[in-house]
């Protein structure tokens, strides 16, 4: 009776939750990489 | 008189031509065997593996190489950066001769070629994925064409008709981008019809973004790669100002594919974020596709930012190079490696030595057809007669 029973809903609510916190880590990561790619071309 | 022939005599016995020799005389015994045998008699494919390299290499990785076209156009006409404007005849006829060999190619896999024109006039429906790749290529191929006719008149020396064709430029440049857009990811939404044929890191719901991302990484990298080899070969064809702007284009172009390929390993861990298969990442297919995506695509991603920072011009020469490997390298996974994944090591595939002929065939008529309109149009310099007038 304890035993946890998952449902397709907590599955796809765990996979959205890792996919938005990947999406707002690549923003920042191209952002940084573009700063990167492009900080000596102000000298 | 003497003089010219033996300096013919000279420029015929080279080692291209002695090597290219042998490969077309090769790949025209194998195109007799092919038309008369029947597929069977040249390829390994079967029920199982309807496409072979034809497909994987001729076709995708073809269409994906031949991508420089539109994406030079797009660099030059729509976002105004004039100063890559060297680069754009070579990348069409690039495009153009890439996009002529993949039609060619496909002859020999579909076989009778005087079906060409079938999807547009007797077919099951429009909806099909690969009628939009074939009108696109089709229309694609003649909107290269028309492109590329400029050179071809102005060495022609017709002059009215070469200026009626620079006038439908712009308008052939915005279809362009269009139908490369469309067909680009048409040539990756092919495998959404196999979602258990694929293996799953390399299948998802965004393969036509991929193949649509990569492509631009195969454009610039082959702008690059080719302006390498140009400059290797047909210097003495180049003008001061294609000289002059190699770097140029090489830093510009360099730092773009950077930045593409940054994108396109985010949306690729996104794709396996949706689909939450961090768990096959460690399988002997996971690590391959970590090699591709990290040892192919991030290498060439790293190589590409430093050599734009650093302005080192020779490490981005080096790694246009790899990143066309690495676009090969993804095709081939898709269509071939990650294709029938699930099969037993017996009933997979592996080209016989005819089909790689003809390939090296096809890419060999390539480099003949290039170098000949290299040495004699107005490819790598600026025909005298129409030098600033663009």
């Amino acid at each position: 009776m304890d035993t946890v029973f998952y449902t397709l809903q907590d599955f796809l609510t765990h996979t959205k939750a890792v996919i938005y916190i990947l999406i707002v880590l690549a923003l920042f990561a191209l952002a940084g990489f573009w700063s990167f790619l492009t900080a000596r071309d102000q000298d | 008189m003497s003089q010219e022939a033996t300096t013919t005599e000279k420029s015929l016995v080279s080692p291209f031509n002695i090597i290219a020799g042998i490969i077309v005389l090769i790949g025209l015994y194998l195109t007799v065997r092919r038309f008369t045998g029947g597929l069977g008699a040249v390829t390994n494919l079967s029920d199982n593996n309807a496409w072979g390299i034809w497909i994987g290499f001729d076709l995708l990785t073809g269409v994906a190489l031949a991508a420089g076209g539109y994406v030079t156009a797009a660099a030059v006409y729509i976002f105004g950066m004039k100063k890559y404007h060297s680069a754009l005849r070579p990348a069409v006829l690039t495009g153009f001769l890439g996009y002529a060999l993949v039609v060619l190619a496909l002859h020999y896999d579909v076989g009778r070629p005087w079906r060409l024109p079938y999807p547009f006039v007797v077919q099951a429906g429009t909806s099909s994925v690969l009628f939009e790749v074939g009108a696109c290529v089709a229309l694609y191929l003649t909107v290269l064409f028309l492109e590329f006719s400029p050179a071809a008149l102005e060495w022609l020396g017709l002059k009215k008709a070469r200026n009626l064709a620079v006038k439908f430029t712009l308008v052939l440049v915005v279809f362009g981008i269009i139908l490369s857009t469309l067909h680009q990811s048409s040539l990756g939404a092919l495998f959404l019809i196999a979602p258990s044929k694929v293996h799953p890191l390399w299948y998802s719901s965004f393969i036509p973004v991929y193949f649509f991302v990569s492509s631009i990484i195969a454009g610039l990298s082959m702008v690059i790669f080719e302006s390498t080899l140009s400059h290797r070969f047909f210097a003495d064809k180049m003008d001061e100002a294609h000289l002059r702007e190699k770097d140029d284009i090489a830093l510009g172009f360099g730092k773009a594919a950077s930045y593409v390929i940054a994108g396109y390993i985010a949306i690729q861990l996104l794709g396996i974020g949706a689909d939450d298969e961090w768990r096959l990442l460690g399988t002997g297919y996971g690590l391959w596709y970590l090699v591709e995506l990290f040892g192919f695509f991030g290498v060439a991603c790293l190589g590409f930012a430093i050599g734009a920072r650093e302005k080192k011009v020779q490490l981005i020469r080096w790694t246009s190079a790899w990143a066309v490997l690495a676009v090969i390298v993804n095709r081939f996974n898709v269509s071939l490696v990650a294709f029938n994944y699930h099969l037993p090591a017996s009933d997979r595939y592996f080209p016989s030595w005819m089909e790689i002929g003809i390939s090296v065939f096809l890419v060999t008529l390539g480099l003949i057809a290039f170098r000949f309109i290299v040495s004699r149009m107005p490819i790598l310099y600026e025909h005298p007669e129409y030098e600033d007038v663009h």
